[in-house]
């Protein structure tokens, strides 16, 4: 049903980095995801409110101006009910804070850096990603 | 505001929605096994890889950041049950889904109601660990 696009996931993927990669180079931050979200919601974390707010709205207003002007962007409805969707996110959220990282962080950030805890778990979560999706995917 | 995270998420955001990976089905298209497999996110990886290694470089090549601070330390090597049970929860979570953090905060803007549900619960998820590390670990 998806086609393979390399094109727009090469160009993709160069961006999404670029945004990490200019908060490294120019402010030393190791920009993960999950800390931007995890940060906002602890209140013990003030210090780094106004940056992790500022990235967040950086990207929703691209994300608006996308859904705007190509609303084919996103999917329209998700791709599992309500339930399996908020055990979904559930799961994401407590399994990126234990790990203290997610996709962006361990997958790009510290992989790219070689960082051991970094290379492990992105194995462990792509590999527990396919094995679920792909047990899922025959149960639907 | 922070004009450098502004951009680093206009950046990011721009990235996730021109890369697909703000669509579950594209996300899911990769991780299930099963269906017409497409491989377009290991082309966002990879692409994304190269240019955080790069960037890594640059910091390496660097004594501070351009904006003041300093640049990370060394990666720890700790490697622990956390780490690993951790990167397993999320891996179950993406699988279930096709949702990560990062693309599920952006992808609010298209109104889908269960993505509100996914964020919804996945902050609840973070907040879980978050406020029990508040207890045990006051330096977290």
């Amino acid at each position: 049903m998806q086609q393979f696009t390399p094109v727009a996931g090469l160009v993709g993927g160069v961006l999404i980095a670029l945004g990490l990669a200019v908060i490294l180079i120019g402010s030393g931050r190791i920009v993960g995801l999950s800390g931007v979200a995890a940060g906002l919601i602890n209140p013990h974390r003030g210090g780094d409110r106004a940056w992790r707010l500022s990235f967040l709205i950086g990207a929703l207003a691209v994300g608006a101006i996308f859904e705007l002007a190509r609303p084919s962007t996103y999917d329209a409805a998700a791709p599992h009910g309500v339930v399996v969707i908020a055990i979904s996110g559930l799961l994401v959220g407590l399994g990126t804070r234990m790990a203290n990282g997610c996709t962006s962080g361990h997958g790009l950030c510290g992989v790219a850096r070689v960082s051991k805890r970094s290379i492990i778990a992105t194995l462990v979560f792509f590999a527990v990603g396919v094995v679920t999706a792909t047990l899922v995917g025959r149960l639907a | 505001m922070n004009p450098l995270a502004l951009l680093g998420g206009a950046l990011f955001g721009a990235g996730v929605c021109i890369s697909g990976m703000v669509k579950p089905s594209k996300v899911l298209g990769f991780l299930d096994f099963a269906s017409s497999w497409d491989p377009t996110l290991l082309v966002v990886m990879a692409s994304a890889l190269a240019v955080m290694i790069v960037a890594w470089r640059i910091v390496a090549h660097r004594r501070s950041p351009l904006l003041g601070g300093s640049y990370p330390e060394p990666p720890s090597p700790l490697v622990d049950a956390r780490l690993i049970v951790g990167a397993a929860v999320f891996g179950i979570g993406w699988g279930l889904s096709g949702y990560c953090p990062g693309p599920a905060l952006v992808a609010v803007v298209a109104g889908v109601p269960a993505t509100f549900v996914f964020v919804a619960t996945m902050l609840a998820g973070m907040f879980a660990i978050e406020s029990r590390e508040q207890a045990t670990r006051p330096d977290a």
